[in-house]
């Protein structure tokens, strides 16, 4: 699947009557690359699983390329080419890292694991563990893998890197940009490591209560550090 | 080492080939250890048998997608019915016999599925134990068509393959039983290992995952029955062909519970376990039931309560545990 548009027009969500999200609008070109920093709490997880369909709809459209989104479910949402890697990593506990990929294979042949198992060669050494089994980062490279595994035109990745240590930080990213710049997908990354986040996107966007409060290229943060300091309460070293 | 090499490299994925023989061979092993052992007792075995292809539908749903059902004898007793009046009106072949039981089955366990996987917990449970009671009252006042309290009798296979007669003794029938649950237990391994069967099980962990990695649940969900179905239904015509008589307890909410409690005591979600329950409930009931007529069905309870509190995943995973209890006390000596 090639990478395609994703926009957000005005859109409002939350949980129940509780609107987290207050009409949020942002767009990323295909193969673009667009960070959301924010500090905790602000929804930026709530505006991924948003966009997945996974809270109350309040208000607003989504679209992939064309295709309106907003009133269709999770799965319809992953098969028209939204892929999520949520910040729980969320693997099904009782099947192996294989059986995990596998689930996910859809109508793919199982020649697809070759590929994904010559990119994560650390899940071909724990193919027969399970889930439980795995340390932090298998666990999200594994989430990342079977996600993959469904070809998203829209790869959406909440906190990847939450949690883990710095080589592994290294591993995933390296992973994220390689496939950005394959081209074959656009990428929205939820991160709270800036730094790293800067580093990976062309553009990044600042929420603060639910709202996006700063948009920009990410060169326009990265030279003025002060400004990051202002919007996320931290300095980019 | 290159990427490729780690890759061909590795070791070969959890099912593969030799899991099948491996499947073969003990179904083989059992069916010839049972009729060593038991050579008198053969309509006992084939009964067994049917019964566990209950068991392994009702593992299908349950053990693999997490669907409470206390009704699921409905598939296996209506295939029954409906293979007997399929042999009653003059269809006598048993290979026929058994496709019409599951087809049967099939339609029986799809119709299920739209109904019961529609709801979630106690919901899915009643309902399932409703679609039960209704098949078992509509079994006894449909008596033109299920003989009612009486049963249907006179249900009279012909020679499988136009050459073995379902003799007295029943050896064609064990055999044959053998064969067919052979046949589909070997199946059942590659469905619950293809990606369908993963899906399946990762739905039962967790319904939302699966449906934000794209599976659509409820369909998954109803063809799962419909498999199931098929197994029930098979399950159900080998009764009515081997035994030649269909009664209500085939439908039976007694029935339904029964082969629940063989699924967790062998252990849900494991075709081993499914297979392991119902051989063990079942030779035990035999056996004490003969013994002890008047408290066996205390010492089932036993059995249940020392299964239920001392391997709570089924008598399937005791392997695993002594292993680790044997591997944890050999480490702790000098």
């Amino acid at each position: 699947m090639p990478a395609t548009r994703l926009e957000v027009k005005g859109l409002s969500a939350g949980y129940g009557p509780t609107r987290v999200i207050d009409h949020m609008s942002f767009e990323v070109l295909p193969g673009g690359r667009l960070s959301i920093l924010g500090r905790n709490g602000v929804g930026k997880t709530t505006l991924l699983a948003s966009l997945m369909g996974l809270t109350t709809h309040h208000g607003g459209r989504v679209f992939l390329g064309e295709a309106d989104l907003t009133d269709s479910r999770a799965s319809t949402r992953a098969r028209r080419g939204l892929g999520y890697v949520p910040q729980t990593r969320d693997i099904f506990r009782s099947l192996t890292v294989e059986e995990n990929l596998v689930a996910g294979l859809k109508d793919r042949g199982r020649e697809a694991l070759d590929e994904i198992y010559v990119m994560f060669p650390r899940l071909a050494e724990r193919r027969r563990h399970f889930g439980t089994q795995l340390s932090g980062g298998e666990q999200q490279m594994l989430s990342l893998a079977r996600t993959l595994l469904g070809r998203p035109s829209v790869l959406l990745l909440d906190e990847p890197l939450e949690g883990l240590a710095p080589v592994i930080c290294d591993q995933i990213m390296e992973i994220i940009t390689a496939l950005a710049s394959s081209g074959e997908m656009t990428i929205v990354l939820v991160e709270q490591q800036i730094e790293r986040a800067l580093r990976f996107a062309d553009h990044v966007m600042v929420v603060e209560r639910g709202k996006a409060v700063w948009s920009g290229e990410c060169s326009q943060l990265r030279d003025a550090p002060e400004m990051v300091d202002r919007l996320l309460g931290v300095g980019v070293h | 080492m290159t990427d490729r090499a780690i890759v061909d490299g590795m070791s070969p994925p959890r099912f593969s080939v030799p899991l099948e023989l491996r499947a073969v061979a003990i179904t083989l092993a059992l069916g010839a250890i049972g009729y060593t052992l038991f050579p008198e007792d053969l309509a006992f075995l084939t009964r067994l048998i049917s019964i566990t292809l209950l068991v392994l539908s009702l593992d299908l749903v349950t053990g693999y997608c997490g669907v409470a059902t206390l009704g699921h004898a409905a598939i296996y007793g209506v295939s029954a019915y409906v293979v007997g009046n399929a042999c009653l009106a003059g269809h006598s072949d048993p290979l026929l016999l058994l496709l019409v039981g599951a087809m049967a089955g099939a339609v029986m366990g799809l119709v299920s599925g739209v109904l019961v996987t529609r709801f979630k917990g106690l919901p899915q449970l009643v309902l399932s134990i409703a679609v039960g009671q209704l098949i078992a009252a509509l079994a006894n006042k449909l008596s033109s068509l299920t003989g009612g309290s009486d049963g249907l009798s006179g249900i009279s296979p012909g020679r499988l393959f136009g050459v073995y007669a379902f003799d007295m003794y029943g050896r064609t029938g064990y055999v044959f039983s053998v064969a067919v649950l052979m046949v589909v237990f070997v199946v059942l391994l590659r469905i619950v290992h293809s990606p369908f069967g993963l899906l399946c099980q990762a739905i039962k962990d967790d319904s939302l995952r699966a449906r934000m990695i794209g599976a659509r649940v409820y369909p998954r969900l109803v063809l799962m029955y419909g498999v199931s179905g098929v197994v029930g239904g098979i399950g159900g015509a080998l009764n009515a062909i081997n035994t030649g008589v269909v009664g209500l307890d085939s439908v039976g909410f007694e029935r339904s519970a029964e082969a629940l409690v063989m699924l967790v005591l062998g252990g849900a979600g494991s075709l081993w376990g499914a297979l392991i329950g119902s051989i063990v409930f079942q030779v035990f009931e035999h056996y004490v039931s003969a013994a002890n007529p008047f408290h066996w069905m205390t010492m089932v309870g036993a059995l249940l309560i020392a299964v239920v509190l001392f391997a709570p995943k089924g008598l399937v995973s005791l392997g695993g545990l002594l292993a680790g209890r044997t591997a944890s006390v050999l480490r702790r000596r000098p």
